[in-house]
């Protein structure tokens, strides 16, 4: 492991995109910062813009709406980046699957824009904080070992 | 008078070890925050990691963006603390040889990176960047005045000196008995917190409302250096305060080495303290009470610090 890549598995900088969620995984998302679960102890932070962000946090089907807005923020995000999609309808849609205002699961969406993007996915409806962590870790050692690998 | 050699070395050796102590700060604040709030906090090497992790990041440079004056600021802020910071350690530790007028130098110096921040953020053509420079702006016309009028104090007891050497080796009435000095130090306190950009007069990024104001297009390298200037200006802001205010630095006997890191300390504690329970105040509220709140406190701490000296 270089260094590079060991900066970016010990300072993973979050930014949290909604993308058409229904809160629920938001309030789960900042349920992580409370002193109980505190994931800065894993060096992670909300950061305000996309240009410092490590990890995107999808939260959401993407609708319609979001789709072009949720490509434009990958785009702005300084690379090396990974995809965190956070929720039932992150990973596969949901209950939303079928809907005609949704343009597809935010993994697809951001496959459109740059095919070979790091995403792990936490399932879950809403998934707990728990479920978030070991997610955000394991999507981490994953990507750590694909950016490792060249 | 030193050769060059001898300059650069001392310059090369103060610039390591402020950016040393400017991590070891930056972990200090983000680990009282989070005892403050009742979590655990990061590990100590954590601002190691989010440098290293910044510097092997992408660089982008918006479309729109000056691309020189984008680039150069953040460069420019870094070089002025580490020019800042070697003067004042060079007063602590040898302070006859201080030159005339080094305080006005180093006040100087330390504008140059909230200057840069103004410039960063004009540069990067983002309507956010520029609201944020535009409040960094009105940020250091409020402190810059009360600041220095705050240190006046010290140079008065000093004997009407701007010579940092002679402000540390002339005995000066200390901050616990004479109220001038401790007026001056509380002022200077409070525009401390603010030259930091620290809450609550973090108005110039104010994540929540303009997302990073005049950082806000800045990744990889360049965030790296704003993030160690940061660091930096944490580090050299306290030393200055207790440099002019507070008796300075002494390392040759045990008893002083052990007062002089715990008056650190306490500042910057006292810093972290206040940034944790308060809330972010409005730029013009921020304006109106360095103007008319800090300011006539400084006067009158000047005006106290002339009716002490005459005899």
């Amino acid at each position: 492991m270089n260094w590079k890549v060991w900066g970016l598995s010990k300072s993973p900088w979050v930014y949290h995109v909604n993308t058409g969620a229904c809160n629920n995984c938001d309030i789960e998302i900042l349920d992580c910062l409370t002193p109980r679960f505190d994931i800065e102890r894993f060096g992670m932070l909300l950061v305000p813009s996309p240009r410092h962000a490590d990890a995107l946090l999808v939260t959401g089907g993407v609708t319609r709406q979001a789709r072009p807005r949720l490509q434009e923020v990958y785009r702005q995000t300084a690379k090396p980046c990974i995809v965190l999609c956070v929720g039932a309808c992150a990973c596969s849609m949901g209950i939303f699957a079928d809907c005609y205002h949704m343009a597809g699961p935010p993994d697809k969406v951001i496959r459109e824009v740059d095919p070979s993007a790091i995403i792990a996915y936490v399932p879950g409806c809403p998934p707990k904080p728990e479920a978030i962590i070991a997610g955000a870790v394991k999507g981490l050692q994953a990507a750590c070992k694909l950016l490792s690998q060249g | 008078m030193m050769n060059l050699g001898a300059m650069i070395g001392v310059l090369l050796v103060a610039f390591a070890g402020t950016l040393v102590l400017g991590l070891a700060m930056k972990w200090v604040d983000r680990k009282v925050t989070a005892m403050v709030q009742w979590r655990v906090g990061p590990p100590w090497y954590q601002p190691i990691a989010d440098v290293a992790k910044l510097l092997g990041k992408e660089t982008i440079v918006p479309q729109n963006a000056r691309r020189t004056g984008f680039l150069l600021a953040p460069v420019v802020g870094f070089a002025a603390v580490a020019v800042a910071a070697a003067i004042l350690w060079g007063a602590n530790l040898n302070p006859r040889a201080s030159f005339v007028g080094d305080l006005i130098v180093v006040l100087y110096l330390l504008t140059i990176p909230s200057l840069a921040v103004v410039v960063g953020g004009a540069a990067s053509s983002n309507p956010h960047g520029a609201v944020g420079a535009s409040r960094e702006m009105k940020l250091i016309l409020s402190y810059e005045l009360p600041l220095v009028l705050a240190m006046v104090p010290a140079m008065i007891a000093g004997g009407w000196t701007l010579r940092l050497g002679d402000i540390m080796t002339t005995p000066s009435p200390s901050v616990w008995t004479s109220a001038a000095m401790a007026l001056g130090f509380v002022v200077c306190l409070l525009c401390v917190q603010a030259k930091l950009g620290l809450v609550p007069f973090d108005m110039a990024e104010a994540e929540t409302e303009i997302m990073g104001g005049a950082y806000v297009e800045y990744s990889g390298a360049p965030l790296a250096v704003i993030y160690l200037t940061r660091a930096m200006m944490l580090a050299v802001m306290p030393i200055l305060l207790v440099t002019v205010l507070w008796g300075g630095f002494h390392f040759d006997t045990v008893g002083g080495a052990i007062a002089s890191v715990l008056k650190y300390v306490l500042v910057i504690v006292v810093t972290v303290l206040v940034r944790n329970t308060n809330p972010r105040v409005r730029i013009d509220h921020a304006m109106k009470f360095f103007w008319f709140g800090l300011t006539p406190l400084a006067v009158l701490a000047v005006v106290l610090a002339l009716v002490g000296s005459t005899p």
